[in-house]
């Protein structure tokens, strides 16, 4: 997972309180019937941005999108687009261009013509449409299939056309939902990185969704995770990894073992988590703000979480139990260790040389990790 | 010991099966037909029952002699009475058409944008009028239109007008009564076209910029073309031919080929004629119907939407 590496000279916007936000959203809420799909966001995005909202499928991201594009009325709460409240404002008046989930591409217009549309509609030059869709389509890699129509093609082609026909204009913002889903791997990657460099080149101020966390992880200069209508975290990508503020942020984004357990000892610059299900304690190295006894579920990667076949030095932070699977996935291998208390932890090492120390299944391993490493949430 | 059925024995498999019935019922009801209205288009007018002498007669020495006679046909370029006629239906057939176009689509487009649940109604309420017999509906026309009709009893007696306005026996009644009638043609084609529009469409057209009425021209309207195609064939070819609603609603003057068809068969007793004419309008329609059917099986073809 890479962090994109346009390293900001100035704070970043979002934590600097004079900057003004391009896009800011006010306890914006959208109910359909008693259902609530959209509830109480409050967001700022900021010009330049590569905004990536995150979420399991059904928490509300397409519904916020379409708010946004003016294709759904807010039940409450308020839109301003650059500094200016968006009710009322039709979409064909907003400085907003939509790629729809189900690309809404046009069936009786070929790949060109439906590229163009969006230009035509503005009355660009012939000539300058000429160019710029020849380069749109470039960039899509669908050059080559400009004259087919939308049933020629495959569903990873129709939403690259969906793609190219939403960029082609530059508008201020830009609203993808769900890209690049149904491209292959390498081809999502590229296009990841077209993404970041258009953004670099023209400005312009992005809101991705996916429920793919690599792909926010790559793209997003902040990420807003989703549930069920709620933004739970915003954050840079490293936060929201890093620095999860709740479970399910946690549990969300990459994987993670969570064990549930009790304050025991809270000091300003200390914490000790008494855990049932690790069958030992957890030293954490910073205070956190929680009630002494209260329940509070400490969060470790994987990757965090060192293995050994000797015991390693020190006290805290040390379990032992047995592997019982392991997967060899090329660059990293992920172990799942049963802990004497029937808990499965999961632990990735890197295969970096071909492993001094082999470790199989069946054998017994120490499992230890930095007091730094465990996240402790409170819900 | 396993038995086979008969079809199995005679060698038809169940698809032919299928495939036969339609055919057999077209080639009994349609094509038997046809063939006899075109014999008698081709025979003598006669003074007998029936009213046209046989196309073939033994010409003795067990030979038959099969007289084909073009005159019929020839008769028709003579008189200038029939060609004013077809250009009179086709003229008519096709501002019907127009005027259902024009009244049927937003309708159709109403209905197909209702919620399921009143869409069903609505349609119902479109297929209601045939539930009693034409004849009925346009009598009741005669009695909306006629000068102590409703219609006029209601304007005089608001006051709009003193004379009662002359409604009936006109063209603009005979117009009422053939969009009246063919309505359903129209809305229920247009309707199952629509119905399957995807209408995120317009969403990603406004989105581009498109006001909705834009939108609707640049997108419905092109990908709705197989539906009004369709709804358009349905009206303007029975319309061409239409012969009760002219009769009942239109003034004398309105010269249909339908009534001309009439006159012949039963005034004059002159089958020859009809036949000829009713085979000559046969032909007038089939390059609409070859049309249809080829615009039909391109966009079948493609535009998967
Ligand atoms: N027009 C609607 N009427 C009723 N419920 C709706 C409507 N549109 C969306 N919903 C509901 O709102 C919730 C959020 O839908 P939304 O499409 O925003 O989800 P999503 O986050 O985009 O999911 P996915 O990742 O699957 O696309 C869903 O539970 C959905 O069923
Ligand atoms: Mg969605």
């Amino acid at each position: 997972m890479s962090i994109p590496a346009t390293v900001p000279l100035k704070p970043a916007p979002w934590k600097d309180p004079s900057a003004r936000p391009y896009v800011q959203l006010e306890r914006l809420t959208k109910k359909f019937g008693d259902f609530t799909a959209v509830d109480d966001i409050s967001l700022k995005i900021y010009q330049g941005e590569i905004f990536c909202l995150l979420g399991a499928s059904g928490c509300g991201k397409t519904t916020l999108l379409r708010m946004l594009g003016g294709f759904e009325t807010p039940t409450s709460g308020k839109i301003l687009i650059d500094g200016e409240d968006m009710a009322g404002v039709p979409p064909y008046q907003r400085p907003v261009n939509m790629m729809f989930q189900s690309y809404a591409i046009f069936p009786h217009m070929n790949v060109e013509q439906n590229v163009a549309f969006g230009l035509k509609q503005d009355g660009v030059s012939k000539a300058q449409i000429k160019e710029r869709v020849a380069t749109m389509l470039d960039l899509v890699k669908m050059g080559d299939f400009a004259r087919r129509k939308p049933h020629q093609l495959s569903g990873g082609q129709r939403q690259r056309v969906a793609l190219a026909r939403s960029l082609v204009k530059r508008p201020k913002l830009l609203l993808l939902d769900e890209p690049l889903g149904a491209l292959d791997k390498k081809l999502r990657e590229h296009t990841q990185f077209e993404l970041i460099s258009l953004q670099e080149k023209l400005g312009v101020t992005f809101v991705v969704v996916t429920h793919d966390q690599e792909e926010a992880m790559t793209l997003a200069s902040r990420i807003g995770v989703m549930n069920h209508g709620e933004i739970v975290q915003t954050g840079t990508p490293s936060e929201i990894y890093e620095f999860p503020s709740t479970k399910f942020v946690a549990d969300f984004i990459g994987s993670v073992n969570m064990f549930e357990g009790k304050l025991v000892e809270d000091e300003p610059n200390y914490v000790r988590i008494q855990s049932d299900e690790l069958g030992s304690t957890i030293f954490v190295n910073h205070g956190i703000s929680s009630p002494p006894q209260a329940v509070v579920w400490a969060a470790i990667r994987p990757e965090k979480i060192f293995m050994s076949i000797a015991r390693p030095e020190g006290t805290d932070n040390i379990v032992q139990g047995a592997v019982q699977d392991i997967a060899y996935l090329g660059d990293l291998s992920i172990f799942l260790v049963k802990l004497p208390t029937g808990k499965v932890v999961r632990v990735t090492r890197p295969n970096t040389s071909r492993h001094s120390e082999e470790i199989t299944w069946d054998q017994q391993v120490y499992l230890n990790w930095d007091s730094t490493s465990p996240v402790v949430v409170t819900r | 010991m396993a038995k086979r059925s008969l079809l199995k024995r005679l060698g038809i498999s169940g698809g032919t099966f299928v495939v036969a019935v339609p055919y057999i019922w077209l080639l009994l009801f349609f094509a038997v037909p046809f063939i006899i209205v075109l014999k008698i288009s081709f025979s003598d007018i006669d003074l007998a029952i029936p009213p046209y002498k046989p196309l073939i007669e033994s010409a003795g020495n067990h030979l038959i002699a099969i007289k084909l006679n073009f005159n019929n046909y020839f008769f028709l370029f003579t008189d200038s009475l029939y060609f004013s006629a077809f250009l009179n239906s086709i003229k008519v057939a096709f501002i019907s058409t127009v005027l259902c176009l024009l009244v049927g689509y937003p309708m159709a487009y109403g209905i197909a944008r209702s919620a399921p649940a009143t869409r069903n109604i609505l349609l119902l309420l479109v297929v209601l009028p045939f539930w009693t017999s034409l004849l009925l509906r346009v009598y009741a026309w005669i009695g909306l239109l006629k000068a102590n009709g409703v219609i006029n009893n209601v304007l005089q007696w608001m006051g709009l007008i003193d004379e009662p306005l002359p409604m009936l026996y006109t063209q603009f009644a005979m117009y009422i009564g053939i969009v009246y009638s063919y309505l359903p043609f129209m809305i229920l084609p247009l309707y199952s076209n629509l119905e399957k529009m995807n209408w995120q469409l317009l969403e990603a057209a406004q989105d581009l910029g498109c006001r909705p009425w834009q939108s609707f021209y640049k997108i419905t309207l092109p990908l709705s073309r197989n539906g009004i195609l369709a709804g358009s064939m349905l009206v303007f070819i029975p319309a061409v031919g239409e012969f009760v609603i002219p009769a009942l609603l239109g003034g004398p003057n309105a010269l249909m080929i339908g009534r001309i068809l009439w006159d012949e068969f039963f005034s004059n007793r002159a089958w020859p004629v009809a036949s000829a004419v009713a085979i000559l309008l046969l032909i007038v329609l089939v390059p609409f119907m070859m049309w249809y059917q080829s615009v039909q099986a391109r966009e079948s073809a493609g535009d998967g939407r």
